[in-house]
């Protein structure tokens, strides 16, 4: 199942940098994990699929029926047990198995992240194990959105995914995705790198949701590229405790009009770090870029970061991080950062951290609803961001996800 | 019984309240007693106190009784929450309103009935069906944050209401659109006896020309000063202003 695609220079380079610890986060020990995980068999529909119930599934944004969904991809600890495109104009397939089949895939490898970033991604290089691969071929637009799991069982496993999406000319690409693990498995890693191409006119929106257990680390890694005319939404959401991630994905705006916006909701449970940041360069003329990220930690660390880099003039770019402390043994930190390049780049950006507004919480119970039902309500309102552009059904789910944590913490 | 019913007949009663505010005395022996399907208006300079009176029957902490109490029905509320209040059937038109980022003002009028209310035809009835979607009063100008209240509390459809200025910021135009509806909260065309009372704060007086009012109250430094005919003191102030009031208690 893991394979050694790359020789040469990127082979080099990622070994160069195998202890090249990553500007950002906690420092982990990749001598601490195992490669080695029992493989799971394939399964012709997501129902048979026995390790993983629906419930579970659920809790990711992942439908085990595949209703309204166009297609999906599962991958467990090492092992890819189901992909299938349900609709046409998508294609679904893990990474390896798209390398062989296409030569020009190489020219999407390794070309929007760094290989020697830092240890995780060398680490994902050296040895990579699986991943998805998913395209929407030219002008096709499917209604419902793909779906990815990338579940992790096998305690001390280090998970290395490279995935690589690609939105041909004209396209329309909505994609969810789920990471999950066991929730006894103890100490885990995930180390993701995702590559996203979205050409002349196309449009993606990638949902992610996280929900892991108490002792994984997680090292997602991401880049994008968008041509012009192009669209690309992120929107990502973690409210499960963990132990740490970091992740600081960027996108290179290119083509002229080219938009790329990122919404995070981070919810940091007592003893997770969550670093999460999002990052856009915008090189081609009107091009465009929103982040936005809501923090709320109930005792958990948050760094909020943001980077804006405006090359050229006639773009646009708005920065927000909104941070909650609902627990005293909670910490943000906020980082906007806004960078011009040219006289006429338009960039702003607001940060404010604090407590929930006094004032907000009498209001509605003047109207009615108890101290915890005004602060839920409060706390739920300040996660709904709304997604111009996001499929109802996305938005549909990333509100369950909110409802459902906040519930929880009632 | 007839205890029973006196105390329906009186449904709310302000008696010898003192209020601090962040330490501040605001106000002290207030009394006033509404009675059923009553609506009395409170008219007082700046500063005197009217905002602080609304906030404490309301029961929010900021505004702390330090003596006296208030009685709902019979029932001596001063210890209870704001939502307990409003459960009880007491309901309140802020002033300036705050704005609660990512609640709908539809979810907010469901919120107010829970879940019940046609909140449709009733932000129709105060013109505000194109702004259900947005943020509850997030960039809403004077008048829509009033309409905005006034739809809440038609959602709320409480038993004694608290208006706070329900006409500043109101153009003329609106201020009939408004007037309408705190009307009908009031029930104020019901031909049958009224159950519905109102406490609402004036400056302009401009309410009393679609709110019949039944009393008037005249607060100066803290405490009321004249309780009569409405109309009557409102003239009174427009001729002689609020130094006349205060001196006529005197």
């Amino acid at each position: 199942m893991c394979q050694m695609y790359e020789i040469g220079e990127l082979r080099r380079r990622a070994e160069a940098a195998a202890e090249k610890p990553a500007p950002f986060g906690k420092d982990l020990d990749l001598s601490a994990y195992t490669g080695q995980a029992a493989e799971c068999s394939y399964v012709d529909s997501l129902e048979e699929l026995e390790e993983i119930g629906e419930e579970e599934l659920a809790r990711a944004g992942v439908e085990k029926s595949g209703v309204r969904r166009s297609g999906s991809f599962v991958q467990i600890d090492g092992t890819v047990v189901h992909r299938k495109a349900l609709e046409k104009g998508v294609e679904i397939l893990s990474t390896a198995e798209a390398l062989e089949k296409y030569d020009w895939l190489r020219d999407y490898y390794w070309k929007t992240v760094e290989v020697d970033a830092d240890k995780y991604t060398a680490a994902v290089a050296l040895q990579s194990c699986e991943g998805y691969f998913m395209r929407a071929l030219p002008g096709s637009r499917t209604i419902y959105p793909l779906q990815a799991c990338l579940y992790m069982r096998e305690p001390r496993f280090v998970q290395r995914v490279h995935n690589i999406i690609i939105a041909e000319e004209g396209s329309e690409l909505h994609i969810i995705t789920g990471c999950a693990s066991e929730h006894e498995i103890g100490a885990g890693l995930h180390l993701g790198v995702s590559e996203f191409y979205v050409k002349k006119g196309a449009r993606v929106t990638f949902t992610m949701i996280h929900n892991w257990a108490p002792g994984m680390d997680v090292r997602p890694r991401t880049g994008v590229l968008v041509e012009e005319g192009g669209l690309f939404m992120s929107n990502y959401v973690v409210m499960e405790p963990l132990n740490s991630l970091q992740l600081y994905p960027t996108a290179r705006l290119v083509g002229k009009g080219a938009t790329a916006r990122f919404h995070s909701v981070l919810v940091a449970q007592p003893g997770s770090e969550l670093d999460v940041g999002s990052r856009v360069i915008l090189s081609a003329p009107g091009s465009s870029a929103e982040i936005i990220s809501r923090a709320v930690t109930r005792g958990g660390y948050i760094a909020a970061r943001g980077h804006i880099r405006g090359e050229v003039g006639g773009v646009k770019a708005h920065l927000e991080c909104r941070g909650l402390i609902l627990d005293p043994r909670g910490a943000i930190y906020a980082v906007p950062e806004l960078e011009g390049k040219a006289p006429d780049v338009e960039m702003s950006h607001e940060a404010a951290v604090g407590k929930i507004a006094q004032e907000e919480v009498e209001y509605l119970m003047a109207r009615g609803l108890s101290e915890e039902d005004a602060v839920s309500t409060i706390v739920r309102g300040f996660l709904n961001v709304r997604i111009e552009g996001l499929p109802p059904v996305l938005e549909r789910e990333i509100r369950r996800m909110v409802d459902l944590s906040e519930r929880k913490a009632l | 019984m007839a205890g029973e019913e006196q105390d329906r007949e009186r449904r709310l009663v302000v008696e010898g309240l003192h209020v601090e505010v962040d330490g501040r005395k605001i106000l002290h022996d207030v009394n006033l007693t509404v009675r059923c399907g009553e609506t009395h208006v409170l008219f007082g300079p700046n500063g005197s106190g009217k905002t602080t009176l609304l906030m404490a029957i309301m029961g929010f902490p900021r505004y702390r009784v330090t003596a006296g109490r208030i009685v709902l029905g019979g029932e001596d509320i001063t210890g209870l929450t704001p939502y307990e209040r409003a459960r009880r059937g007491i309901g309140i038109m802020f002033q300036r309103p705050p704005t609660v980022r990512g609640v709908s003002l539809r979810q907010m009028a469901a919120l107010c009935s829970g879940g019940e209310a046609d909140v449709e035809s009733m932000a129709a009835e105060v013109n505000l069906e194109e702004f259900l979607e947005r943020d509850v009063n997030h960039g809403f100008s004077g008048g829509e944050l009033k309409r905005s209240e006034l739809l809440q509390l038609m959602a709320q459809n409480p038993d004694i209401l608290l208006l706070d200025e329900p006409e500043s910021g109101v153009d003329m135009e609106n201020l009939q659109l408004v007037g309408r509806a705190i009307r009908k909260l009031l029930q104020k065309d019901l031909r049958r006896r009224r159950t519905k009372c109102g406490l609402i704060i004036t400056h302009t007086g401009y309410i009393l020309d679609y709110v019949e009012a039944d009393v008037g109250h005249v607060l100066c430094e803290g405490t009321i000063v004249c309780s009569g005919n409405p109309r009557e003191q409102l003239e009174g102030i427009r001729r002689y202003g609020f130094e006349e009031c205060a001196r006529c208690t005197r």
